[in-house]
């Protein structure tokens, strides 16, 4: 086993396999499609739209009934309830009504005997649409102001006034696209009705109470009527947040009105045409700064494509302009966010959620400072950091745990960085076609949902009679090794083996009013509420055994060797046993809710977050200035979790999110036709990054100094999304490569994904300056 | 007569009786066997989730192949022997591999986990294709969103590849499923043939034109997962023998249609590196254990994965139709988007690929947006004899600048007879605008593609100028 070497005392900080990682290799780890299919079992598929925004005339689905397997078809009126899917505003339609707001919109569903007839039937369907102007691009929206939501400002300090005063004022703009999840198990749903109106839902989702809620409005019930169960998902990265709600609800409404099972498990081309997608942003920049690159002031206008409905869009721009600032201290400083509406499909969460956007942008900034002064781009953000003084965020938050600027210098040291510079700069002195690039780029995550009522979570242990433990909480597992971390958390109050403690599938029924897994919350939330209800068993174990050997219930203590009661030394298990015949509950719930945060959304300050995570990346790039393709030769990460729970999972979200983010940034292109109509769904399509796309040289270290200021759960730092950022590393090396390919024409102009096509654009456009 | 197909499990033969040919391994290991372990990620072949690994009959061996079970009809299966990663596990302790991936955290949400297995464990037995290819190579057609890939690598690293010990009980176990006469399957509303010869193929096909045929049905099969097509006639060609030949000989290579990309890449990178690579650079290793070329160049795609290259080095294709057969050049077959010469009956026997002259220079270039397991934006193929300082008569050809896969004449007409230079090379990128007039697609604009086809005939200039290796990333 990969445990290290002398055994830890406890079960926390230690590297512990995935509690599911034997049964994933074995083939046997069960999601939704996987589990024996019952009787009579009908399947769905929706009728998707298949041009853009028009007004739904007329839906002729005679040939949908009529088709061999089919036994109901839906269209809006048939939905007894709330024709309601959305997390937030209420505007996302189960099923279409008068109004198609993007292709691929579902018009109707279908339930039939095999997933082929379904899907063959669903393409039957003969939809009169008159058409209505499509706003499709961040451009077509700002021009027509399409917004779902009033624009936001984010402001400190006069920024016209600093920008005016400054030495050197330089402006220019990036544009990112959009990712898809690619979560490799689909969308899946299973419900099953019960008695008296109940209805089951397994799903792959992250978010099973929401679906609960949106079930039991759709079909009129009460909370308590509906149960949404998840063991694991395939992967979600923020796919499977609210996206995951119009599968489970379909599969519910044929539940519901047939009495049969039914599932639905979406085709990877449907799935990716109806569901929504990292938001595209163009973010542009007017800076003034000093003769060292310091920024004075700055003004950022940010603007996002956020498709037909508002989806979770408010928040995630509103992250994006959290993290507009990274670790960097913006003296004075204003923030426009647009969130545009458009004829698309609806933009959603995905891993990052807006950070990596906003990061993007101040990045950009900083890549355009040095190439302006003509300085190495890590002394300019080395001179921008946070430090004394210079503490406060755009939102007015003090930034009290700035570890950004000695992680940054360890990486430096560690990788290198000046020494390989050099070689990078001799290099493409010598090389006519290849040109390398080299940037080092930090990483500032702030940690909480932003929408502060969110930050709570709920759990439920049960011990046995027999010693053994049954653990449940509101947190997913979505492949995060959330689990595993919980589970040690568990094993660890008690100071039991980890195996002891079994973690069962996530249920509305157990914990109730969750959270999404979701703000790379989930160990910080439900680890903590976890390790309250154990304690709280602990305390009962502890008073029982107090009473029984007659110590002082201080002086109880749980160590591996058993529970220590005066002289007296009793297995756990026995403990158990005999407080059960003491007639002692050996059941608890546990409740967290993070303290010291607030946000007024109204101004736009606060304190949203609880603490930071911080990173930094090194990459290293080769460009073929001939042809734009380009390869990630070296990458060196140093990462901030805090006092890991579980360092190797810890380093896996790390490495994972790294690539992720590469994906994002290089080969991962959105294309979309001048409808809206989604051109790159399916992997022949969309390139995710292969196992030959991962940097040869990839060091990847835990930061060994790493300690949450914050009072988190074992003082661990969340890590599913900060990672992610880390690749923003490489773009910035391909952008260095860009510039040393044609020196002395400034900053070059590379969008995002940097696809082989937009390096060479970029290289042609600084050629012809 | 029978109508059923026979396969080996974990030594147990399994009969389908009357199957669907259009019905999928990966649905019928998991809807009907309940074997779940083999997953759906895209039922087109490009994540590798339903990766198994498929035994053939050789002689007194059995050759193993992972492919994608999402695409692979069951036809196809008849007479093989199959293993799943259910399969690995069998007596309840996990293989060597299954325990190194779990124990290294080779595995996040675990979906994508079995696909993984099923690679790394034909790499072991040195499966198809595996044989000199690094582990990312191989595992270029799984796709992982979770882990980055590391940990899954350094299992492969730990787990070489090496020969399988011999199992004669399989080897006996297989012959007795062999067929001596071809197979007819009937299902309602659609029949498949299954010849063992191209002379029963030839015959029936001839007398049966409409008859769709499927070689490794890497396109066919998402005809009938992606376009929900029914295809009521079917021939399965996979196992006709003698379309199987790879005859090197001094003046070039022969390839019987049914040799697949991972059987041939071997022969063609002696040819030249760059077909190897080319060929490397084909889909997934899932996808070239199971396509063959004869069966590319028959589809007439207009990126065409082979063609360029083929058209460059003057490549002549040999049609059949009953016991009549006709050699025309690779260049003249296609006529247009979607549109190929060759009558109804008629089908592709084999393709000979002429060895290059001596001195000349040929250079075959792919440009995609992934390096692995994705489609052309562009591909470039130069011929180009050069003696004394001079071009003779060159041949170019691209796919993916045309509606088909074609020469490019003011290029060839700017190179030949011209002198070897860089204002050579120049003036024949210039020419390609006269050639192509491409399109914008979701793989690139027009201009990309005319910008980077004429920087790659550039290239080819540092590459003599400069350092070869400094050249290109």
């Amino acid at each position: 086993m990969s445990e290290g070497d002398p055994m830890p005392p406890g079960a926390v900080h230690r590297s512990l396999p995935h509690d599911s990682a034997d049964l994933h290799v074995a083939g046997t780890a069960l999601y939704v499609d996987d589990l024996p299919e019952p009787p009579g079992l009908l399947h769905c598929a929706f009728g998707h739209a298949t041009d853009g925004h028009g007004r739904l005339v007329a839906l002729d689905l005679d040939a949908v009934r009529a088709a061999p397997g089919v036994v109901a078809v839906y269209t809006a009126a048939d939905i007894p309830g709330d024709n309601d899917v959305s997390p937030v505003a209420g505007d996302d339609r189960l099923l279409a009504e008068a109004e198609i707001l993007y292709p691929g919109q579902p018009l109707f569903l279908v339930a039939a005997t095999s997933t082929r007839a379904a899907r063959a039937a669903a393409r039957l369907g003969r939809a009169v649409i008159e058409p209505l102007p499509a706003l499709v691009t961040i451009a077509d929206a700002i021009a027509a102001n399409s917004l779902i939501e009033p624009t936001q400002v984010m402001r400190r300090g006069d920024a016209d006034a600093a920008l005016f005063a400054a030495a050197h004022r330089i402006a220019g703009r990036v544009e990112m696209g959009g990712q898809e999840h690619f979560y490799l198990e689909g969308q899946a749903a299973l419900a099953t009705p019960g008695e008296q109106g109940e209805i089951h839902i397994l799903s792959s989702t992250q978010h099973p109470s929401e679906i609960q809620h949106l079930v039991a409005k759709m079909l009129g019930r009460a909370h308590a009527d509906i149960t949404v169960e998840v063991r694991r998902m395939g992967g979600a990265f923020g796919g499977k947040e609210t996206q995951a709600a119009a599968f489970a609800a379909a599969a519910a409404l044929v539940a519901a009105t047939t009495g049969r099972a039914a599932k639905f498990r979406a085709a990877r081309d449907d799935d990716m045409v109806a569901t929504g997608k990292r938001h595209e942003f163009e973010i542009r920049y007017d800076v003034g700064f000093d003769d060292a690159g310091r920024i004075e002031g700055i003004r950022l206008d940010l603007a996002s494509r956020c498709g037909a409905t508002a989806d979770l869009s408010p928040a995630i721009n509103d992250r994006a302009m959290f993290h507009s600032d990274n670790c960097y201290f913006l003296p004075a400083v204003e923030i426009v966010s647009r969130r545009l509406k458009t004829h698309t499909v609806s933009n959603t969460a995905f891993r990052g959620f807006g950070g990596p956007q906003g990061m993007l942008g101040i990045e950009r900034v900083m890549d355009a400072i040095a190439a302006h002064l003509g300085h190495d781009p890590l002394a300019v953000r080395r001179a921008n950091f946070y430090g004394p003084g210079r503490d406060t965020t755009p939102y007015h938050m003090r930034v009290e745990d700035n570890v950004a600027p000695e992680l940054v210098g360890a990486l430096a040291d560690r990788a290198g960085y000046d020494r390989r510079r050099a070689d990078v700069a001799a290099f493409n002195a010598a090389s006519p076609v290849v040109k390398k690039g080299l940037a080092l780029t930090p990483v500032k995550f702030g940690i909480s949902f932003t929408t502060t009522h969110l930050n709570q979570a709920g759990a439920l242990v049960l011990v046995y009679a027999d010693g053994s433990i049954h653990l449940n909480h509101g947190g997913t597992e979505m492949g995060q090794g959330l689990h595993t971390k919980i589970a040690q958390i568990v094993a660890d109050v008690f100071a039991v083996p980890v195996d002891v403690v079994k973690v069962s599938a996530t249920r509305t029924d157990k914990v109730p009013n969750t959270s999404a897994t979701a703000a790379s919350s989930g160990a910080d939330l439900n680890g903590m509420a976890a390790y309250n209800a154990a304690n709280t068993i602990r305390d009962r174990l502890a008073a029982f055994a107090a009473g029984r050997f007659g110590v002082a219930a201080a002086d109880v203590r749980f160590t591996r060797g058993g529970v220590i009661a005066g002289g007296d030394v009793v297995a756990f298990a026995s403990l158990c046993r005999m407080a059960h015949l003491g007639r002692v509950s050996l059941a608890s719930t546990g409740f967290y809710a993070t303290p010291d945060i607030h946000y007024d959304r109204a101004t736009h300050t606060g304190r949203p977050f609880l603490y930071f995570a911080y990173g930094a990346a090194l990459s290293e790039v080769a460009i073929d200035t001939l042809t734009g393709e380009h390869r990630v030769l070296a990458v060196d990460i140093l990462h901030d979790v805090g006092r890991s729970l579980n360092p190797a999972i810890d380093l896996g979200q790390i490495e994972g999110g790294f690539i992720q983010g590469m994906g994002w940034l290089t080969t991962e292109e959105l294309v979309y036709d001048d409808c809206g109509r989604l051109r790159t769904h399916a992997p022949s399509t969309y390139k995710i990054p292969t196992a030959n796309d991962r940097p040869r040289h990839m060091q990847v270290e835990i930061w060994e100094r790493g300690h949450n200021a914050a009072p988190t759960i074992h003082r661990s730092k969340a890590v599913g999304e900060p990672p992610f950022m880390l690749a923003l590393s490489v773009f910035s090396a391909l952008t260095a490569a860009v510039a040393a390919a044609v020196p002395g024409k400034g900053m070059p102009t590379l969008d995002a994904p940097a696809t082989p096509e937009r390096v060479l654009a970029a290289l042609r456009d600084l050629r012809a300056r | 007569m029978d109508n059923a197909i026979r396969f080996l499990l974990d030594g147990e033969v399994i009969a389908i009786e009357a199957p669907d040919p259009t019905g999928t391994l990966l649905d019928l290991l998991r809807y009907r066997m309940r074997r779940t372990g083999t997953k759906e990620g895209c039922a087109e072949g490009d994540c590798g989730a339903c990766t198994v690994a498929l035994g053939s009959l050789h002689g007194d061996t059995v050759r193993w192949r992972a492919v994608n079970a999402c695409i692979l009809f069951l036809p196809m299966l008849d007479g093989k022997a199959l293993i799943t990663v259910e399969s690995l596990s069998k007596g309840g302790a996990l293989h060597p591999i299954q325990r190194a991936l779990a124990d290294g955290y080779g595995s996040q949400c675990g979906f994508c986990t079995p696909g993984f297995v099923m690679s790394l464990y034909a790499r072991s037995i040195a499966a198809e294709g595996t044989e000199d290819l690094p582990v990312g190579d191989v595992l270029a057609g799984n796709l992982c969103r979770c882990t980055g890939y590391g940990p899954i690598l350094a299992v492969g690293e730990a787990h070489p590849p090496a020969a399988p010990a011999a199992d004669p009980a399989l080897v006996v176990a297989l012959r007795g499923l062999q067929r001596d006469a071809p197979l007819t399957l009937r299902h309602p509303g659609r029949t498949a043939f299954v010849p063992r010869t191209s002379d029963e193929l030839s015959a029936f096909v001839a007398d049966n034109p409409a008859a769709r045929i499927v070689a490794g049905a890497t396109d066919v099969g998402l005809w009938v997962t992606k376009q929900l097509r029914e295809i009521d006639s079917l021939v399965f060609v996979g196992d006709v023998a003698d379309l199987k030949i790879i005859d090197e000989t001094p003046d070039g290579i022969t390839l019987g249609a049914n040799v697949r990309y991972s059987e041939a890449r071997a022969a063609l990178a002696r040819l030249h590196p760059d077909l190897g690579e080319l060929v490397r650079r084909i889909g997934g290793l899932q996808v070239r254990n199971a396509g063959t070329i004869g069966g590319n160049i028959a589809n007439g795609s207009p990126i065409g994965d082979m063609p360029p290259a083929l058209i460059a080095l003057g490549a002549t294709l040999t049609l059949r139709h009953g016991d009549a057969r006709r050699t025309l050049p690779l260049a003249d077959f296609f006529l247009a988007y979607g549109r190929q010469d060759r009558v109804p009956g008629e089908w592709v026997e084999r393709i000979h690929i002429p060895q290059p002259p001596p001195g000349a220079l040929l250079r075959i270039v792919k440009l995609s947006k992934r390096f692995d397991s994705d489609i052309s934006s562009l591909c470039a193929a130069f011929l180009l004899p050069i003696a004394d300082g001079r071009i003779g008569a060159a041949r170019v050809a691209f796919g993916g600048m045309a509606g088909i896969p074609s020469r490019a004449p003011a290029c060839e007409a700017a190179l030949s007879g011209q002198p070897w230079s860089a204002q050579t090379l120049d003036a024949a990128a210039e020419a390609l605008r006269d050639d192509f007039a491409p399109l914008d697609d979701l793989r690139g604009s027009a201009e990309y593609r005319l910008a980077a086809a004429g920087n790659l005939l550039r290239r080819l200039w540092h590459e003599q100028a400069d350092i070869p290796a400094l050249a290109h990333v």
